[in-house]
């Protein structure tokens, strides 16, 4: 029955799901290598969610198909249970019982003898720096707390495919720092992690490579770095010590980069978009400094991902959020 | 391990995790136990000289007692649409979902763990019963067979439960659903008054009410009698006829409620 698990952990062809008239998903196409990290990338509603749903067996695709670990999600679902942890968009951690409790819990529903079920527990909890907190209910954990054991309640079965959906969001800065740590250990344990996230900094931070979706549809893939290439170079931006340079400093950049430059008497800022790097950067110095051009300030900036959503869907990434 | 014994191990382990709930959260467990106490009191001395008369007093009460068991185990199942229905808002039926656990196990685990609750407020109303005057005077199997008659009802609305609590949109839909069907069917039967005294449509929906065939069996069975003996195919086999009711109800609704799990989608 269970087959070798194959290089690609998680495959997903033309997923479809409608609700209404609402395409949730509109043909979502994408691989995980195994042992790697996948980044969903998309604003709320995107379709990240219902993704991570039909592949953790709790909802059905309209059409498409989706694998994880070789096995089908709808044919052979069980197999797949057996094989992921899914950790969720809000902590789905029993208050009521301790953290120690939850664990065990899940690990007997993975059909888990007792004994080993609680030196499971243990281990985990000792692991995420639940320990002292182990024998508490987790009605009394912070935020940051109740995320690390969600998390560990994804790892309890050692899954081949981990699913963390929005592992960070409702954070706060420190949770998710924290949070980050976690992940970034169990990254390197070889685990393949599907991650879906609508921090771009996220994303970046974690992930191999990252796959952004809107609207239900794949609108980009590839690593942090190509696709932040994509929407061209970097952008090299200068301070001058007086503001009367500014023009002087304007024609100088416009020789060296791309484009027409931008200034700002008030702040004495001029930018302009270059697709030589460095080299740009030090042709415009020396030709500055060769005018007697006093620099208070300079940076090569590459695009954020943030960039990248903009020039990819003509919105920011949290507009739609903010729109809310 | 077979599906039905993976049912039962993970069902157990849902029942436990549910009661470990009861018992760090006791006034739930409060609430299930003085709903009980109240009724058996106020209706004991506000309706019985009322209905009973100065000298049927205490007669009316030993009546009274059957019909308050079933209705407080049958409003024990709003417990299982507010346990599911807040479950599914934690997301703790999602993790549920996600791990390769039998797919009956949380429903069965829900209606077990509510049953317990509804054992804990049999005993604290037979207690209180006593008090009042109530006394069983049938023997000592025919009474067990009582109590188990009644806990098979308890059981059988709870999968019931399970299934309103499942579709419920929210936690607050699911408070109002899980009781609102309780009224009707708990007030048209012979739990407070004999079936005799209704106009005859009512009668005859309350003569046939799975509630009147379970209390006149819990009745017959504790020996207690009150005003002249029901007449009527299902007055007359009310032992078989509420069994029957229940395992009806049991496999229409357990079913359901899995299935109903199965494709359940968080809110």
């Amino acid at each position: 029955m269970p087959q070798p698990e194959p290089d690609v952990a998680v495959r997903v062809r033309g997923l479809v799901k409608t609700y209404g008239s609402t395409r949730a998903l509109d043909g979502v196409d994408l691989d995980v290598p195994a042992g790697r990290v996948l980044g969903l990338l998309g604003p709320n509603g995107a379709g990240k969610t219902t993704t991570v749903r039909i592949l953790t067996t709790l909802l059905r695709p309209d059409s498409g198909s989706a694998s994880v670990a070789g096995f089908d999600v709808l044919a052979e679902p069980d197999e797949v249970r057996r094989r992921i942890g899914l950790s969720g968009q809000y902590a789905a951690v029993d208050e009521n019982l301790t953290g120690f409790e939850n664990l065990y819990m899940v690990g007997r529903l993975y059909g888990r003898p007792k004994g080993p079920a609680r030196q499971r527990a243990r281990e985990l909890l000792a692991r995420f720096r639940l320990e002292e907190a182990a024998d508490r209910p987790a009605k009394g954990y912070s935020g940051g707390m109740r995320r690390r054991l969600d998390l560990a309640g994804a790892l309890v079965a050692e899954p081949t495919v981990v699913v963390l959906d929005e592992p960070t969001t409702g954070l706060d800065p420190g949770g998710r720092l924290d949070t980050w740590a976690v992940i970034k250990e169990l990254v390197a344990d070889g685990t393949t992690v599907l991650l879906t996230t609508q921090y771009l900094e996220e994303a970046d931070q974690l992930a191999d490579s990252i796959v952004v979706i809107d609207h239900g549809r794949v609108i980009a893939r590839g690593t942090a770095d190509e696709l932040k290439a994509q929407i061209g170079g970097e952008r090299l931006e200068l301070v001058v010590a007086s503001a009367a340079d500014l023009p002087k400093t304007l024609d100088v950049l416009r020789e060296v980069g791309t484009g027409e430059p931008a200034g700002d008497d008030h702040t004495r800022r001029a930018e302009i978009l270059v697709d030589t790097g460095p080299k740009a950067l030090i042709e415009a110095l020396r030709r500055l400094d060769a005018q007697g051009i006093a620099i208070q300030d300079v940076a090569l900036h590459r695009p954020t991902l943030d960039d990248v959503f903009l020039s990819l869907t003509g919105h920011g990434a949290s507009a739609e959020e903010a729109a809310k | 391990m077979n599906a039905f014994a993976k049912g039962i191990s993970d069902g157990g382990i849902v029942t436990w995790r549910n009661l470990m709930n009861v018992r760090r959260n006791p006034d739930w467990l409060m609430a299930a136990t003085l709903q009980p106490i109240m009724f058996v009191l106020l209706f004991a001395y506000v309706f019985g000289n009322a209905i009973g008369g100065e000298a049927g007093g205490a007669a009316y009460r030993e009546f009274l007692i059957a019909g308050i068991f079933a209705q407080t185990v049958a409003f024990n199942s709003a417990f299982t649409v507010i346990g599911f229905a807040n479950d599914l808002q934690k997301g703790i039926i999602d993790r549920f979902r996600s791990l390769p656990m039998s797919r009956i196990a949380v429903v069965l685990g829900r209606t077990t763990s509510d049953l317990v609750v509804s054992v804990v407020a049999l005993v604290v109303m037979s207690l209180c019963g006593l008090l009042v005057g109530w006394r069983i005077r049938g023997s000592f199997w025919d009474a067990l067979l009582g109590y188990l008659v009644m806990l098979m009802f308890a059981w059988a609305l709870s999968w019931v439960g399970a299934l309103i609590g499942l579709a419920a949109r929210s936690v607050e839909v699911a408070q109002s659903a899980g009781l609102i069907w309780m009224f009707p069917l708990s007030f048209i039967s012979s739990a407070f008054v004999p079936t005799g005294t209704l106009p005859p449509f009512l009668k005859a929906i309350a003569d046939w009410n799975p509630f009147t065939a379970v209390i006149n069996a819990t009745r017959d069975l504790f020996g207690n009698r009150f005003g002249p003996a029901q007449t009527g195919w299902p007055a007359e086999h009310a032992a078989l006829y509420a069994i029957l009711c229940c395992v009806a109800i049991i496999a229409v609704f357990a079913p359901l409620a899995t299935a109903k799990y199965r494709r359940v989608a968080s809110k």
